[in-house]
């Protein structure tokens, strides 16, 4: 993923982030007298290693991802507030995210404020435009092939069980086409970590992960 | 195809025992008999049958009815697992899928009449054949051992109850006393597994006998993770493990196992308990069936697995040379939904699609201290290649290697549920 795609933070309206950021205030705190609540303090989060707030209880998702060696980085802020599921399948935070890239985008440079050195954040072409920094509507449109996805299948249910079981593993039985697809494109393109799973979704085509999605979607 | 003497003699005994012993008649539905119930053979047949629907009729021959796997049977010895753990039966393979499971040994196949004999006196017909038996050893590869002195020195290579003899052997050594281990040379299954087991009787020592030494006489230069293992060796096991390799003498191996001596480029090592692993080859039945070569493996088309000695017949896992894979039970799980998708497809006309082969082996050398390292495959005509990789890093953090275990843990679930139903 480059940069360059993310928006202009110089274009980007701190106070309108904030706007946006009233959604996240339910649960999440920032500022001098920030807080864990429902979810973690949003302090220092640029270039933060997931789940090292310590004292704060994340999903076992959130620290398989972490110990993957999950960083708060721009791409990956960005990828989990569009779509939490898609980075954190089972993640705590039930929110169904923010599409709007500049909505985003605001509010991340209302976020950055509040962390010390974000280095990570980039100085962006301002002529840049907004495009979606995950799964292409086109990609998410190919329609599987359910007998081909079975046969694929083989690959992943010697470790994943299709009872559902997820002790150690997780389960990936009956979820949704477009968040199946995402998470392996996430794989695919290495914003999600993980040895045996970047492997796996890298030699995989568009194709196969669409079959592979309508497959698992209805077992 | 060079057709020996052991193959015409044996193919005229099967035909004599077709005429003078109950045969299992085909019903119109195509019939594959696997032979061997481990990771390749399991994984085909319950494929097989699942994925036809009953259109073919899959009948598995395996002489145990209590499977105990290889992979984990280190956990055991470590004592991170109990025995009854790693059992496995074949019930739901038939009240489940339909398959007709038969306990016995199988002694020949006439490749001619397409039959399968039993040491039980039975002769199956088959259309296509799956021969998926694991390894047999090479005799005389350890100067002094052979399967009678496997109580003395067990190999514990092929899990059960030399796996229990080994572990109870350990637990009775004298305090301070020495643990041997004879490694095999390449080829052989699971790369890693030696080493492992290295691992786990080293954690089992440092609970209960923490001044007794291992010693590991190895004929190889290098071996798999060998830098993960050095590493956690020192972390966790200073000063307890000591590897003669090649440059020292570990290519030149003599056992003693009346006397319980090791001796090791002409010096005498007196020891307690000695583990050999021999040289490997495939299972003896493959070699009966005419499609091993001068290798003693079976060499198969990449593509589907067939032999390359026998257009009905296919080979998996351990026993087949296919390529690049390692002999593991994760690969010859890859190796069996491929063949039996290649099968079905020639049987039935059911859609063949192109192979994809993938491997991970996970290794635990201590509590929570697991590291991985696997490979992703696909089928040339040369042979199954291997286009891409990884291995765990020396160096990682303790919270990446407990994940490493608990993924291994929910892979053995898993792996032994894509087996057995």
């Amino acid at each position: 993923m480059l940069f360059g795609v993310f928006p202009a933070f110089s274009q980007n309206d701190v106070e309108a982030g904030a706007k946006v950021f009233r959604t996240c205030k339910s649960c999440h705190s920032i500022g001098p007298d920030a807080a864990n609540r429902t979810g973690p303090h949003l302090n220092d989060l640029f270039g933060r290693a997931a789940g090292s707030i310590e004292d704060f209880k994340y999903s076992k998702d959130m620290m398989r991802a972490a110990n993957g060696g999950l960083v708060w980085d721009i791409e990956h802020i960005d990828m989990f507030i569009e779509k939490p599921k898609s980075l954190i399948f089972k993640t705590r935070m039930a929110f169904r995210g923010v599409k709007d890239p500049v909505d985003r985008a605001n509010l991340m440079a209302f976020l950055r404020q509040f962390s010390d050195d974000p280095s990570n954040i980039p100085e962006a072409e301002p002529t840049m435009a907004a495009v979606d920094p995950d799964v292409h509507p086109l990609i998410l449109a190919i329609e599987g092939d359910k007998e081909y996805g079975a046969y694929l299948s083989g690959e992943c249910t010697t470790c994943h069980r299709v009872d559902g079981e997820d002790d150690g593993i997780p389960s990936i039985v009956g979820w949704d086409v477009e968040d199946f697809v995402t998470a392996l494109h996430a794989y695919k393109n290495g914003h999600r970590l993980h040895q045996v799973m970047e492997m796996t979704a890298k030699r995989l085509s568009e194709e196969e992960i669409a079959s592979l999605a309508v497959y698992f979607s209805e077992l | 195809m060079k057709i020996n003497r052991r193959g015409f003699i044996g193919s005229g005994i099967a035909a004599a025992a077709v005429l003078s012993s109950p045969m299992v008649m085909a019903s119109g539905r195509p019939r594959v008999v696997v032979i061997g119930g481990g990771a390749g053979g399991a994984t085909a047949a319950r494929y097989l049958a699942k994925d036809s629907k009953g259109a073919i009729d899959v009948v598995l021959i395996e002489p145990t009815r209590t499977y105990y796997t290889c992979f984990f049977s280190n956990l055991y010895i470590g004592g991170v697992r109990d025995f009854t753990s790693i059992g496995h039966t074949y019930g739901k393979l038939a009240s489940e899928y339909g398959i007709n499971v038969v306990h016995d040994w199988a002694t020949g196949v006439d490749k001619e009449a397409k039959t399968v004999s039993l040491a039980g006196g039975a002769s199956i017909s088959y259309d296509s054949l799956v021969i998926s038996p694991g390894i047999d050893f090479v005799e005389g590869s350890v100067a002094g051992w052979d399967l009678t002195s496997q109580n003395a020195m067990p190999h514990a290579y092929k899990a059960g109850s030399q796996t229990q003899l080994l572990k109870a052997q350990i637990e009775a050594m004298p305090t301070g006393g020495t643990f041997a281990m004879v490694a095999p040379p390449n080829p052989y299954r699971c790369p890693p597994g030696p080493y492992e087991r290295v691992s786990m009787v080293a954690h089992l020592l440092k609970n209960i006998n923490p001044t007794a030494k291992i010693l590991i006489v190895d004929p190889k230069e290098k071996f798999s993770k060998q830098g993960l293992f050095e590493e956690g060796w020192s972390k966790h096991y200073a000063g307890m493990i000591e590897r003669v390799g090649p440059d020292f003498g570990g290519a030149n191996v003599e056992v003693r196992p009346d006397s319980m001596e090791v001796v090791i480029d002409g010096d005498v090592e007196k020891v307690d308990v000695c583990n050999v692993i021999p040289a490997q080859k495939a299972g003896i039945i493959a070699e009966l069936a005419g499609v091993t070569n001068d290798s003693g493996w079976a060499p198969v088309t990449a593509h589907d697995m067939k032999s390359k000695m026998d257009d009905n017949i296919y080979v998996l896992g351990d026993a087949s040379a296919q390529g690049d894979m390692p002999k593991s039970g994760f690969s010859a799980n890859s190796q069996a939904k491929v063949c039996s998708m290649a099968i079905r497809g020639a049987l039935t006309g059911s859609k063949v699609f192109p192979a994809k082969f993938a491997n991970t082996c996970w290794s635990l050398i201590d509590t929570n201290d697991g590291v991985k390292v696997g490979a992703a495959y696909e089928a040339t005509d040369e042979k199954i290649a291997k286009t891409s990789g990884f291995v765990s890093k020396t160096g990682e953090d303790d919270a990446m290697r407990k994940q490493n275990y608990e993924e291994s843990v929910g892979w053995y679930e898993g792996i032994t549920a894509d087996m057995f139903g």
